[in-house]
């Protein structure tokens, strides 16, 4: 491979594309060319670096130097000081107060904020995503080769075991576990499939992982072959994701070329092809049977379970289905060993979690710290604080059917057990943090709207219970509701958790649930009083139609 | 005569269309959503001619076709306008005033959600979360992504499109 003096990455996340990017990373080209140094510097564009405050961002290594905002017009000093004369251009730095994230860490050496611990973002924003060399340098592809030319099968499994993890979608079943029962499942044929329907509101940690690092995907999902026994994977991602497939492609394409995919990988007898599959927008396939429907070109109807995909799967045939996320953290705990990876987060829930902090805070985006930090740490150092300097009122945790956090649960750690203790769900790593000028009301209303139009329809208790309770709140909100609107919005949430057959409608009414719990006094404002405490909803006392 | 010109060009570029999708991701059943969005980023929506030629190639009652079109977001069974604007409901934009948003949109191209303009120029649409949260309110046209987006800015953005 070409070795390079400096290597040079623009931000392409959308905000920075709408701010010139594109135009940013032309200039730069002519000017490498102009400067005759264009060989020396390798220039690539990045997708999303994590955090939206100085964009477009250039960032130079080996330096670290992160400068941004930068316009087309700053490029040609840029170039000049830092790439050709070797100085760092400082008057164009990024200020540090308006960085964050990853991008803050590189400058955190200083001591100026805490390290976040990266696993599964580890090379996202590092690399070049569409070189798998740049990949393989960043110990890419080391973990596949450790496990097919001297681990069995058996051991692959019993190190995912030993390590702890587990399955970073939401339910946190046991990652380990599950390999195992679709190994010891009965069949030839077996499946892989990554979970990359990433559609739960506030959550983006799935594409960035892909977009950043979509080798560490196909990678592990190889080794997930390789322990199982199945020979053909898929990647069902979500229609929307559309940079995220195209990464994947050239991936899976550069993937073949240099016999890390395809047949005989490494020279051995172990063959494995990864198939893409996209989406077409439908919240319900991100729930696992629903997602193997819609592979076989079906309505995203989820099945009834058990019998559970390990069994009974795509095609009827044995199945391991492993969201993006919880794949990602395999490689590194195959290369660094399950010791390792336990003694990073708690010891009920090791590892790290990527968590998507948005809402009313200063700094919105992307983190990655270890298990069992509390939602209070994460607002005031992550998120840098209430916007406006406005009060707490409450957080949502891992998307809409999350819990709602009161302000008194906010030092509660965040990792699966405790958090089941405190009667609350860590889903998806979505944070959605709100002011006191959040209205509960209007907040269960958008949720509830959300839920009924996400609905598959397939079964009574959602297509209807949703339905009924947006239709409630949406009266409340107006003004005309009753006190016995609550007992039935109570009775909704339970038929919801009770009778639903998937896990979109059991956790549908969780929302109402909390919000009756923590805030009905403001709920009953709305009906006793006919008033707003929040000033949000119009209450105009006449009825909208739904 | 010209009328019927006309309908033979249309039902002509619905079958080239549905060839072309077929041809690219094969004749099997597991293909369906593929071929059907492949159909929809062409002409713009799935006529019911669409539906016919594809049930014929790919063996596949209309009727299963149909329940599929109609159930993903991305797939249309009615035309759309000539750019279509999808504006996000869901939480995360609706806290950092996508509300403000949402109702000057309305405004801008007067048309409520789900309907198109009268010109065909616009289709205005609500969408559940395009996972660009970090950004919101979120809207887009076409292919093309908004973020952090004002009311005030509405304006500008929409006359990027003719």
């Amino acid at each position: 491979m070409k070795a390079y003096r400096s290597m040079v990455l623009v931000s392409s996340d959308p905000l920075s594309m709408e701010r010139g990017a594109r135009q940013v990373f032309e200039k730069i080209q002519q000017d490498l060319e102009s400067f005759g140094i264009s060989d020396e510097i390798s220039l690539t564009m990045v997708g999303d670096v994590g955090r939206h405050d100085a964009l477009p961002l250039v960032i130079i290594y080996p330096e670290a130097a992160i400068y941004g905002p930068i316009k087309t017009e700053d490029v040609h000093h840029l170039v000049e000081e830092h790439l050709y004369k070797g100085r760092i251009a400082s008057e164009l730095l990024a200020s540090s107060r308006e960085l964050s994230g990853r991008i803050a860490w590189l400058n955190s050496r200083k001591g100026t904020l805490p390290a976040e611990n990266r696993i599964v973002l580890q090379r996202a924003g590092l690399i070049d995503p569409n070189n798998i060399e740049e990949y393989i340098i960043h110990d890419g592809y080391e973990a596949l080769g450790k496990v097919i030319s001297g681990m069995k099968p058996t051991e692959v499994i019993d190190e995912i075991i030993k390590s702890g993890l587990r399955g970073r979608g939401g339910a946190g079943f046991p990652t380990g576990l599950k390999w195992k029962f679709v190994a010891q499942a009965k069949g030839n044929q077996k499946f892989v499939v990554c979970n990359a329907d990433e559609s739960e509101p506030g959550t983006f940690k799935d594409r960035l992982i892909l977009e950043g690092d979509p080798f560490s995907i196909l990678e592990a999902m190889t080794i997930a072959g390789f322990a199982v026994g199945a020979s053909e994977g898929y990647i069902y991602i979500r229609g929307e994701y559309a940079l995220a497939r195209q990464r994947l492609e050239a991936a899976i394409v550069a993937a073949k070329e240099m016999g890390f995919l395809g047949k005989n990988i490494f020279n051995s007898d172990f063959s494995f092809e990864i198939h893409l599959h996209s989406g077409a927008g439908a919240y319900i396939c991100g729930e696992e049977t629903a997602l193997l429907e819609s592979i076989e070109g079906n309505r995203g109807e989820p099945r009834a379970r058990p019998p559970y995909p390990t069994t009974n799967g795509l095609w009827n045939k044995p199945t391991l289905i492993n969201n993006v996320e919880t794949l990602a953290n395999i490689p590194a705990i195959i290369r660094e060993g399950s010791a390792w990876f336990k003694s990073i987060g708690t010891p009920s829930s090791p590892g790290t979690k990527v968590y998507t902090i948005l809402g009313n805070v200063n700094v919105t985006g992307l983190v990655e710290v270890p298990m069992g930090i509390t939602l209070r740490e994460v607002v005031a150092i992550y998120g840098k604080g209430m916007k406006d300097g406005a009060n707490f009122k409450l957080a949502q945790t891992g998307g809409s059917s999350g819990s709602i956090i009161p302000a008194s649960l906010q030092d509660t750690p965040m990792d699966f057990d405790s958090f089941n203790k405190a009667g609350v769900a860590l889903g998806s790593g979505a944070l959605l943090i709100c002011n006191e000028e959040t209205c509960v009301v209007d907040l269960a209303k958008v949720l509830m709207n959300f839920f009924r139009v996400e609905s598959c329809g397939k079964c009574a208790p959602c297509r209807i219970g949703n339905q009924r309770a947006y239709e409630i709140l949406d009266q409340i909100s107006e003004g005309i509701g009753s006190l016995s609107d609550l007992d039935d919005l109570e009775l909704i949430s339970d038929n919801l958790f009770q009778l639903s057959n998937c896990g979109l409608g059991q956790t549908s009414g969780t929302p109402i649930r909390d919000i009756l719990k923590y805030f009905r006094a403001e709920v009953e404002a709305h009906i006793r009083l006919k008033v707003c405490p929040s000033g949000v909803c119009s209450m105009s006392g006449h009825k909208v139609h739904a | 005569m010209v009328q019927n010109t006309k309908q033979s060009d249309v039902a002509n570029s619905v079958i080239v269309a549905v060839k072309a999708a077929v041809d690219a991701f094969g004749a099997k059943r597991e293909e369906m959503i593929p071929i059907l969005n492949e159909i929809n980023k062409k002409l713009g929506y799935i006529p019911p001619e669409a539906l016919d030629e594809v049930s014929m190639l790919l063996k596949a009652p209309k009727s299963q076709l149909y329940s599929v079109a109609s159930f993903y977001r991305m797939l249309s069974t009615k035309p759309r306008g000539r750019h279509v604007i999808q504006f996000c409901e869901s939480a995360p934009c609706h806290v950092v005033g996508g509300k403000e948003v949402w109702e000057e949109l309305q405004k801008q191209v007067h048309l409520k959600s789900g309907e198109t303009s009268p010109d065909g120029k616009w289709t205005l649409l609500t969408t559940s979360c395009l996972g660009v949260c970090g950004v919101g309110p979120v809207m887009t046209v076409d292919e093309d992504i908004y973020g952090n987006i004002a009311p005030g800015e509405l304006q500008s953005i929409l006359a990027r499109y003719e």
